[in-house]
Parts: C-alpha cells; sequence; structure tokens
C-alpha cells in the first residue's frame, strides 16, 4: 500500500513538469496556431536561467598562490567567493537559495526570450505549413541548445536545493501509515504546489481578466476578434512570452530534480507533444490532465510487480497510452473538432 | 541545363548521368569515397520513398525511421541465417517493412494531421525502446545487430577462417573499390554505391511514375481537400494506406542497403531523431518534388560527414595565411561552427532556408533558374520538379 | 593500379579493365599494397572518433585533448610526457617508423551506425590505419567490428563493458581501459572491509549490454562475499527521472543500492536517490549504503555534492603519485589548464602503444602490429605494470577503488583514491563464462 501512495506521488511530481511544460505549448498553439519544437529548448534555457544566476552569485575572486602549485607546476589557484565577502549572511543566503532567487530573474528573462522570439522569427511563420513551422523551431532548438553547450560543456551542471528544503516529509503519517514508510522529499512537494499555482494562476488569468477573455476569444475565432478591432497581434505576443515563461519557470524549479545539461530540451520534447495530443490539441485542461495521466501511468508501469508481469512496459508506457487514447478518443482527451487534422 | 523544357525521359536520362559520375563529382568536395556516396544513394530512396507519402498526401509520419530499422534488421537476419547474397536479404527487407508498414498504417490512417503524426511517432518509439533493450535477443540492443563467426550461413559454403564473409551479389563484393586517378584526383568507384545507385535510378523511376500516375493524382486529391473526396464518395483510405505501405517499403530497402554496405543494424537507426532526419531532408530539398528529397538527403549527409570533421587544427590551417591576430580570431570564429560545433551550423540553416526558401533547395534552383532565364521560361521547372504545390497548403483551422 | 580497400576478395583488384588506361598511381598504391592504407614515407594518419556531440561530448573532448598531446609527443613537440616513463624506449620523438604523425578526427555522435560511418570515412577517405577512442561500449564493440572488416587496427578509448573483449573481441582490436568484471573483483573486498559480509543490495541497472555486464559481474562478487541480492531492476536509459524506481527501494528491505549507471544516468539516478534520503536511512540496523561500480571525475563533478564517500572504481586518478602519471599530468596541464581525465587518460595510453607496437614491429602492417601489442608487458603508464593479454587483447594491471573526497580542494580534486587492487586479484581466465561466446578470430591486414 505504501508503494502505491509512493508511485502515485513520484506520478503527481512527473505529472506536474509533463503539465507545465504541454501547459505552455498548448499555449502557443491554441492561439498562435503554431507548432513549436522549439518549446523543450525553452524549457532548457530556464534551467540554464538558474545555472547562470548561481555561477554569478558565486563569483570567486582567484589569486594566485606565491608557494603551492598544481599537479602541473602552474600556481594553485585561490578561489575566495565575494559574496560572502562582501554580503555576509545575505551571501550565504543567497547562494543557499539560489534556485528559488533565481526565478526573479527567470521571468523576465524568459519573457523577453518568448517575445523576441515572436516578434523575430515565429510570426513570420502564422500562415505557413506545420511542417515548415515544425523545421523552423526544430533548427532553433538545435541552435539554442549548441548556444548552451558552448558556453557550460556538455556535462550536467549540479543545482541543489535550498538547505532548508532537501530533507525528506513523512507523508505517510498523514495517512496512517507508521513513520519512515512513506516518506518523500520536500522539494518534490515545492515543485508540485509551485506547479499547480503557476497552473491555477494561468487558468485564472484566462478566465477572469477581459484580456484573458480577448485571447480565448482569438483561440476561438481568430479573425472575428480582428474584425472588432481589436490588437490581438500584441495580445499573442503577450501570450507566447507568458508561455516561454511558463515553461521557463518549469526547467528553473526542476534542475535540483534533474541536473541540468543542453540536451534537456530535446529530451522532453517528444514527451511534451505526446501529452499534448493525448490531451487534445489546443486545449489547456486536456493538456493539463493528460500530463498528470501519463505521470501517473508511467510511475505505475515502473513498478516491479508491473514489470515482471509485462517486461519492458515502463520503456513504452508513454507512446502505448498516446496511441490507446487516440484510437478510442480521436481528438486525444478534451480536443476540439477540426483542430490539426488537415 | 534548368532553363530548358525537360520531358521525363530526358529528366531521367539526366538524372541516370549525374549519379553515374558522382564518384567523379563528389572527390573534388572530399565525399568521393564509397561509405558516404552510399548514404547519397540510399538516403536518396528514403526520401524519396517519405516523399510519395508525405509530398503527396499531406500525411507527417513521423516514425519513417522505424521502417528503415526493420530493413536493416532483416538484412543481417538474413546474412547471418541463410547467405551473405544481398538478394534475398534486400526481398526481406522490403517484405518486412511492407508488412510493418500495413499494421502500422492501418492502425494510424484512422486519424489525420498531426494525430496521425503522434500515432506513427509512438509506434517508432515503441519499437526503438524496445530494441535497445527488452528484443536484444533479436536486435543485439545497444551495440547493434552484427555478423559472427559461428553463424549458419546455410547456403554459402566454404569461408575465409577467422574473418568474417561481406555481403556480395553474386560473388561481386560490395566492398570493393576500384582507384581511378582522373585530373589528378583519387576517384574511387566502388561496387556497393553503383548497387546502390541502380536502386535510387529505380526508385526514382517508380516515384516518377506515381507521380504522374492516376493514382498519384489521387494522393493530390487528399492532400488538397480530403474532406470534399469523403463527401464525393470516395473511400480515401486504401489510397493513403497504400501510399503508406509504398513509402515503408522504401524505406525497408533503404535499410537493407544500408546494411548490405556495412551488414550493422542498430536501434539508433529508428529513434525519433532519425525519423525527423528525413523530414528535414525532405523539406529541405522541397517537399513534393521529385528531385528535392534526394537534393536534400545528399546535402545533410554531406553536412554530416564533412562538417564535424573540421576540427580546431584544420581551421586554424585555413586561415594561416592571414595575418596572426586576425588569422586567430576569424579561426576561433569559424571553429564555432564546424568541428564538434556542426550542430549548429545545421540548425541555422534549416532556419535559414525554411524562412528564405519555403519550397526547400528546388526553389532556390527555380529562383536561379528563373533570374538567369529572364522569365518566361518560369514554368518548366515545375514540370521538373513536379507540383510543388506540395509545400504549399495553407492550414483550414 | 588500382587497389582494394575494404576487401579481401578484391573481385575488382588490380587491372580492372576500365581502371587501365585512365589511372596514374596514387599515393596510396605507392607502398606495397599489402594491407589497407599503407602509408607514404613521410606521414602515417591516424583517425580519432570521438563522442562530439550527445551525452559524452565532454568526455569526447577531454580524449580528442590526450589524442593531440599524444601526437605532440610522437612527433617530438613538448615535454614528452609519459614517453620518458614509458619502460620500452623504442619511440624517440621522430613519429612511427619516422614518419610523421598525422590525424583526423569525427563525431562518434555515441551511436554505432554514425561512428561506423565516421569510422569508414576516415579509413576510406583520409587513409588512416588505426582509429581509436571513443565513450560506450556499443559504439566501440561496433567500430571495432567495421576495422577487423576493413582491416585496421582499432585501439578503443573508454569501453567497461565485459563483452568488448568477452563475446564481441576482434583480432584487430584491443582495449586498455578495464571491463566491469575487474571493477567487480576490485570494488568487493573494499565493500566488505566498509560494509561487512552481511548486507541486501538491491541493483538498479541500465537497460543495455553495458549495464547487464556491470551488474552481473558486481552481483557475483558480492554475492561471493556472502551479500544477499534483493532485486535487481532494469531503467530505461536516459529516463532522467528515476524516482519511481528509487520509491521501492525504501521498504523493500535492502541497505545498499548499487548503481549500474553510467554517464548522465548514473548523475541523475544519484542525485535523485540521494535526494530520496536514502543515505538517511537505517535499515536492519545498517546505515543505508550507494556504491556506483563505475566512476569518473566528470561525473562526479554533474553529481556535486552527492559523491561523498561513495564508492567506486576507476581506471586511473590524475592524483596518483607515480612518476609516470605525474609526468602526464604535468604536460596536459601545463597545455590545457586542468587535469586529464581517466578517458583522456587511457586514450593517450593506447596511442602511444599503438606508436610503439608499430616501432618494435618495424612494420605499419595490422598483423605485425598484432603481434607486437599480444602478450606485450610494459610499466611507465601510470597504471604499474601491465599486460596487454594475448588470448583477448585486454589490458590486466592494478584497478583503483575510489572514494568520493569529502573536503575537496578544488573543482577537480573530488575523488580520492582508497585502494590500488593489484592486478592479479583482478585477473581472470580467458574463457571466464562472462566473457565466452565469441572468437577472437585472425587478425586481418585488409586489401
Amino acid at each position: 500500500m505504501g508503494d502505491i501512495v509512493l508511485q502515485i506521488l513520484n506520478g503527481l511530481d512527473k505529472g506536474s513538469a509533463y503539465a507545465l511544460i504541454a501547459l505552455g505549448l498548448t499555449l502557443i498553439f491554441g492561439t498562435l496556431g503554431v507548432v513549436n519544437f522549439a518549446h523543450g529548448a525553452l524549457f532548457m534555457l530556464g534551467a540554464f536561467c538558474t545555472v547562470t544566476f548561481n555561477k554569478l552569485i558565486s563569483f570567486q575572486r582567484v589569486t594566485l598562490s606565491e608557494t603551492e602549485t598544481t599537479a602541473w607546476g602552474s600556481p594553485l589557484e585561490i578561489r575566495e567567493p565575494v559574496m560572502e565577502a562582501w554580503f555576509g549572511d545575505f551571501g550565504l543566503w543567497l547562494i543557499d537559495y539560489s534556485v528559488l532567487a533565481s526565478i526573479v530573474v527567470a521571468i523576465p528573462v524568459m519573457f523577453i526570450i518568448g517575445v523576441v522570439m515572436e516578434r523575430g522569427l515565429i510570426k513570420h511563420f502564422y500562415s505557413r505549413p506545420h511542417a515548415e513551422q515544425i523545421l523552423v523551431t526544430f533548427g532553433l532548438a538545435i541552435v539554442l541548445q549548441e548556444v548552451i553547450r558552448t558556453f557550460f560543456g556538455a556535462n550536467p551542471i549540479p543545482q541543489p536545493a535550498p538547505d532548508a528544503l532537501r530533507g525528506m516529509m513523512d507523508f505517510g503519517t498523514l495517512l496512517g501509515f507508521e513513520p519512515g514508510r512513506v516518506p518523500y522529499p520536500t522539494w518534490r512537494f515545492v515543485y508540485f504546489f509551485f506547479a499547480a499555482a503557476i497552473i491555477g494562476g494561468v487558468f485564472a488569468f484566462l478566465q477572469f481578466t477581459t484580456f484573458g477573455m480577448v485571447v480565448r476569444a482569438g483561440m476561438a475565432d481568430r479573425e472575428t476578434v480582428g474584425l472588432l478591432g481589436i490588437d490581438i497581434d500584441k495580445r499573442f505576443t503577450f501570450m507566447f512570452g507568458l508561455a516561454a515563461t511558463v515553461a521557463g519557470l518549469a526547467g528553473v524549479m526542476y534542475t535540483p530534480i534533474l541536473s541540468p545539461d543542453y540536451h534537456l530540451g530535446m529530451d522532453f520534447l517528444v514527451l511534451s507533444f505526446i501529452v499534448v495530443v493525448v490531451g487534445g490539441m489546443g486545449s489547456l485542461p486536456g493538456a493539463v490532465a493528460a500530463g498528470f495521466l501519463l505521470g501517473i501511468l508511467q510511475s505505475f508501469a515502473s513498478m516491479n510487480e508491473v514489470k515482471a508481469l509485462l517486461p519492458g512496459i515502463d520503456q513504452i508506457i508513454i507512446y502505448l497510452v498516446a496511441v490507446i487514447i487516440l484510437l478510442t478518443r480521436p481528438r486525444g482527451l478534451l480536443g476540439r473538432a477540426g483542430v490539426m487534422e488537415d | 541545363m534548368f532553363g530548358s523544357k525537360i520531358s521525363d525521359s530526358m529528366l531521367m536520362i539526366l538524372f541516370v548521368i549525374v549519379v553515374a559520375l558522382v564518384p567523379l563529382l563528389a572527390a573534388p568536395f572530399g565525399a568521393g569515397y564509397p561509405a558516404l556516396m552510399q548514404f547519397f544513394a540510399i538516403f536518396g530512396i528514403f526520401a524519396i520513398g517519405f516523399n510519395i507519402l508525405f509530398g503527396l498526401t499531406g500525411y507527417l509520419s513521423f516514425g519513417h525511421a522505424a521502417f528503415l530499422g526493420v530493413g536493416s534488421y532483416s538484412a543481417v537476419w538474413m546474412f547471418k541465417l541463410l547467405s551473405m547474397n544481398v538478394l534475398p536479404a534486400l526481398f526481406l527487407s522490403v517484405i518486412i517493412a511492407g508488412l510493418f508498414a500495413l499494421v502500422i498504417g492501418f492502425v494510424s490512417l484512422r486519424r489525420s494531421g498531426i494525430y496521425f503524426s503522434i500515432l506513427t511517432l509512438a509506434f517508432a518509439q515503441m519499437s526503438y525502446k524496445l530494441a535497445y533493450s527488452v528484443l536484444t535477443p533479436i536486435t543485439n540492443g545497444e551495440t547493434g545487430l552484427q555478423l559472427a563467426l559461428d553463424d549458419p550461413r546455410i547456403l554459402d559454403g566454404e569461408r575465409v577462417a577467422g574473418q568474417l564473409p561481406s555481403p556480395t551479389f553474386f560473388g561481386l563484393d560490395m566492398n570493393a573499390t576500384t582507384d581511378v586517378a582522373v585530373l589528378g584526383m583519387d576517384v574511387q568507384l566502388n561496387v556497393g554505391y553503383f548497387f546502390s545507385a541502380a536502386f535510387l535510378v529505380l526508385a526514382f523511376w517508380i516515384a516518377m511514375r506515381i507521380f504522374r500516375s492516376p493514382f498519384g493524382l489521387m494522393l493530390k486529391a487528399v492532400k488538397t481537400n480530403q474532406n470534399r473526396l469523403n463527401y464525393t464518395g470516395v473511400n480515401t483510405r486504401p489510397y493513403t494506406l497504400a501510399a503508406f505501405v509504398i513509402s515503408g517499403m522504401y524505406a525497408g530497402l533503404a535499410g537493407g542497403l544500408l546494411a548490405c554496405m556495412d551488414p550493422l543494424a542498430g536501434a539508433e537507426r529508428m529513434v525519433w531523431t532519425a525519423s525527423g532526419e528525413v523530414v528535414l531532408m525532405t523539406i529541405l530539398g522541397g517537399a513534393g518534388t521529385l528531385l528535392g528529397p534526394i537534393i536534400g538527403a545528399s546535402v545533410i549527409k554531406f553536412a554530416e560527414a564533412k562538417l564535424s570533421k573540421f576540427n580546431e587544427n584544420v581551421v586554424e590551417a585555413w586561415f594561416s595565411f592571414l595575418p596572426e591576430g586576425l588569422g586567430d580570431s576569424i579561426a576561433f570564429v569559424v571553429a564555432k561552427f564546424v568541428g564538434d560545433g556542426w550542430h549548429l551550423t545545421l540548425g541555422l540553416v534549416f532556419m535559414l532556408v525554411v524562412t528564405f526558401l519555403p519550397g526547400g533547395l528546388v526553389e532556390g534552383a527555380r529562383r536561379i533558374g528563373g533570374y538567369l532565364g529572364r522569365r518566361g521560361h518560369k514554368g518548366d521547372l515545375d514540370k521538373l520538379g513536379s507540383n510543388v504545390q506540395g509545400g504549399k497548403s495553407t492550414t483550414a483551422e | 593500379m588500382s587497389k582494394s580497400n575494404f576487401s579481401r576478395r578484391g573481385v575488382l583488384k588490380t587491372g580492372a579493365a576500365f581502371g587501365g588506361a585512365l589511372a596514374a598511381p596514387t599515393f596510396f598504391t605507392s607502398a606495397a599494397n599489402a594491407f589497407t592504407n599503407a602509408p607514404g614515407a613521410s606521414a602515417v594518419t591516424l583517425g580519432f572518433n570521438v563522442p562530439q556531440s550527445g551525452a559524452y561530448a565532454d568526455e569526447g573532448a577531454d580524449e580528442l585533448r590526450a589524442y593531440e598531446l599524444a601526437v605532440k609527443h610522437l612527433n617530438g613537440e613538448g615535454d614528452g610526457g609519459m614517453l620518458n616513463t614509458f619502460s620500452s624506449k623504442v619511440l624517440d620523438g621522430t613519429g612511427i617508423l619516422g614518419r610523421k604523425v598525422e590525424y583526423v578526427t569525427g563525431d562518434t555522435q555515441t551511436k554505432s551506425d554514425a561512428a561506423r560511418a565516421s569510422a569508414r570515412s576516415m579509413i576510406e577517405q583520409d587513409g588512416a590505419i588505426m582509429i581509436t577512442g571513443g565513450s560506450s561500449s556499443g559504439v566501440a564493440v561496433a567500430v571495432q567490428g567495421l576495422c577487423q572488416e576493413a582491416g585496421v587496427i582499432f585501439m578503443s578509448g573508454l569501453t567497461h563493458s565485459n563483452d568488448t573483449t568477452g563475446k564481441d573481441k576482434k583480432a584487430n582490436g584491443f582495449r586498455h581501459f578495464f571491463n566491469a568484471y575487474m571493477s567487480a573483483a576490485a570494488l568487493a573486498p573494499v565493500l566488505s572491509a566498509n560494509y561487512g559480509n552481511d548486507r541486501n543490495a538491491y541493483h538498479l541497472t541500465a537497460d543495455y549490454t553495458w549495464g547487464w555486464t556491470q551488474e552481473e559481474s558486481i552481483a557475483a562478487a558480492t554475492e561471493s562475499l556472502g551479500w544477499n541480492t534483493v532485486n535487481k531492476v532494469r531503467t530505461p536509459l536516459g529516463a532522467g527521472d528515476f524516482s519511481q524506481y528509487i520509491t521501492p527501494i525504501l521498504n523493500s528491505g535492502a541497505d545498499t543500492l548499487i548503481l549500474n549507471h553510467y554517464g548522465r544516468d548514473m548523475v541523475n539516478s544519484l542525485t535523485q536517490a540521494v535526494q530520496f534520503g536514502l543515505r538517511d536511512r537505517q535499515v536492519n540496523g545498517k546505515d543505508f549504503q550507494i556504491v556506483v561500480p563505475l566512476y569518473s571525475r566528470l561525473m562526479a563533478q554533474g553529481a556535486g555534492e552527492n559523491v561523498k564517500g561513495i564508492f567506486g572504481s576507476t581506471n586511473w586518478h590524475w592524483s596518483l603519485q607515480d612518476e609516470a602519471s605525474q609526468a602526464f599530468v604535468r604536460s596536459f596541464g601545463q597545455e590545457y589548464g586542468f587535469p586529464p581525465s581517466q578517458a583522456a587518460h587511457t586514450c593517450y595510453v593506447q596511442a602511444l602503444l599503438y606508436a610503439d607496437a608499430v616501432q618494435r614491429a618495424g612494420d605499419f602492417n595490422p598483423c605485425a602490429v598484432v603481434e607486437a601489442l599480444e602478450g606485450f608487458e610494459f610499466d611507465g603508464m601510470g597504471n604499474g605494470p601491465t599486460l596487454y593479454r594475448a588470448d583477448d587483447h585486454q589490458c590486466f594491471k592494478d584497478v583503483l577503488v575510489v572514494k568520493g573526497k569529502d573536503n575537496p580542494s578544488n573543482q577537480f580534486d573530488l575523488l580520492e583514491v582508497v585502494d590500488v587492487t593489484p592486478a592479479e586479484q583482478v585477473t581472470y581466465a580467458p574463457d571466464h563464462p562472462m566473457f565466452a561466446g565469441g572468437e577472437l578470430g585472425t587478425c586481418n591486414p585488409g586489401a
């Protein structure tokens, strides 16, 4: 029983990441009608906002030792962290909380990246076939990841969670399990609630603001909204920035779980498309539901009991579920008719 | 050459001549070695086949690499069990890939648009993941299926002790190469290349027949407006399924040929990026055109093979004639785009071509041709490239 | 005048009808046609086939640095590095057999297909007479097979699977790096001394051939100590988030986790195992422990704090104090400003060993090189006295057992050597069941 609860938690945690990425992808697709293969790269860029921020604040003053040498005979570098020397305890605190603190940096950076991407490249592709949108954004994704590799190398770069959130929470005791049976890392709870907050925020924004209402109207019928004299383009640019920010934040918060490397975006790309399609193209609730569904199913498929019955099922479960859902529900869980079927 | 009116038979003859001259034409670019020329021909076949599905019907399959992989596995198994002769291997590759395509196509074609793409992607990824892990007894997993000294090979007789045999076409060794010096260049005439090239010509000819046939017309109609066809009482499924299976068999042939040239079948052949690669080849060259996919395949394979080999030393040598500081800084910048940075160049090329040449490289050739020919002949390349309405359907949302 | 590389039977060999009239001698054919890519009188070309993209790109970059250094030393530039400490003294800094060493590079992409394509281009286009490098066993086995067919020598880079010199061994292929069996044999006594003989081990294994041989080897070694194997769980390569495989460990009764992962998988699974508090747990009255059989410094960098105190094994480490290792670290460090990785070390050594074998044989013919390397005993390469065994072309030498350092003094100083397991303890019979099933075959000179 405890194991099943743990797998549900794993599934919810995975699902939060899937849902967050798929949410941004659906926003872009639903509003702009663009299939964005660079969305995984935005997730990766978010993660590297944290890496960059961390590198900046743990900046070290390097002096060359006069007496000691390295194993290869050059003077030993003595590194002193600057933040601690300049800001004392606050510096230490900032380094400890660098993942959370980098959110402040990531939001504007990712928003600007999104806007620049939309204005500079994507807007030229609104009326082009999906295949060309895929090709150009895929090219962009490759360029972005190679640029990151030039600066950060190919090796993963560890980003520890803040000390206070690094431990375990004994979740099981809340459900009446004996202590120590169902512990779960605190950071993963943080991630789950963070994702829930972002998803809730995006939905509320679209549901309860005039801006959101116009965007939703635009998603349903772009032409009519344009005829009403509303500058829908500007709003769509904003939505692209928002989607980039959501993807970026998903990446920022994921860094303590998965040490980021330049290839992170490609790893999530296929998966995020499957989530979006299973949820139904253009449906925000569908994307979120599919994210959590696939996360939980993936966790269950990886249980030893299941694997003993169906060897290799954990390797293919995501794809298998996608096939089954698409064959039983032609437009995914909550998709609308006529979208992306041409 | 693009200026005059070209009939299909003229195009065919030109095509054969160019294909036959590839060893000579590629040599000055350092591309005239067997492995790369074979890739030109084989991935050309793969892309032509993909184009029959995507270029004509508009169905974007994201899992075509699975058929290539299945073809390779079939061929290597044939080499292991039956004989090193390439004919039975290729035969089985095409048949098995065709059957595989029939099953996957039958299921996937129940959906259209991106739902179809994701279904094919899912099937291909499942094949890849299983081939890499659980199916290792059949696929030899990560390492890839290889020949072994103790394989049965029941039809083959004596062999050299302690040495692996190589694939042959009735005694003609696929690896055999004759060097000929032409104008001081080392031109390598390789049996495997000409063997693959013969299949490329055949594949091209069949594709041309399909493009020009009523069947091809029906496929184009599917692309233009499938709903209207359905309303008029035409059941399009058999047509699209036929296109899917033909295209899968092309991929199987390509996979089989890959194994004939180099008897190893790796699971990575089926991974989604490999499927994506053929999409890129087709669009880069020009989807829906006859020649485009072959050009796209050659360009991508050429870039992959050559760009990655320019390490820093090579680049520095290029600019060594410049003054020290200048040469070094240019070399430093250029080195970022070649060698281990070759992916960056590839990504940039995709972006530039799609942005500025929506019809692919064939479109670029047409523009240059149109510019040189001072209009007038504008329609000619449409003939050569066949109906390019291909890349240009708009989305009906 | 023609040649037929890449073929033994050479159907279109000399005197092909249409070749005769046009042909003039090419640089290939100036030497006797006895073997593939016989070098000319002034230079010889080696092929460095390393991962330049994908997960092992950094490791590949380090391999390439080592090769460039080796080429310098062979051509008599720089301080000579391990040439000064190498027990064989035939290399004198004038290249190989008086020919200047040149090289070409290629990208394996850590894919068997791409690696073979890249190696073929080096052999067919650039006239490389030896291929070396690589950072995964799948690639090593695939390229080794190709080199056997093409008739060139393959000096593998980082490859740790038993299969490379086990069931997939080839006469033209040689491995200096250690293997999964050796890791297990070296680790077992250390694990026994530190964690006792009464442990319950849970394996997480990357679901591909290297992972399986690693799992088989370490499970056999720990079981012979008296450890009980609770479960062996296979994880998909590149799973990213391993949480669904880690939580079942919590209540499995296991008190030791063995991670048969490498590269990114290892970085992620170890980071997450620590995140799930495994190392703070008490099971069966013992502290829970994690073991990583194959370590590398680059991985340790990726896993950061989490490697502290965790045991593993490695082929070589730059902190070794012997004369040879120090000479290598000195020349590598002065050239690039940081110490070499174990991948760099094995590649550097392989390049030197090949050059030395050619020099001793007095011939570039692969069969002469094979003969010179088989049964070759040497020292002064950083691993103590070493034997290239003739039966399977595997090097036998001391294996290092290392531990993540508690107080690293800099970003490279992450591992400390806790034990040097002597070569005898990690030596096995050539027909050991874990290595059985393949044949070496005979050397193939090509042409």
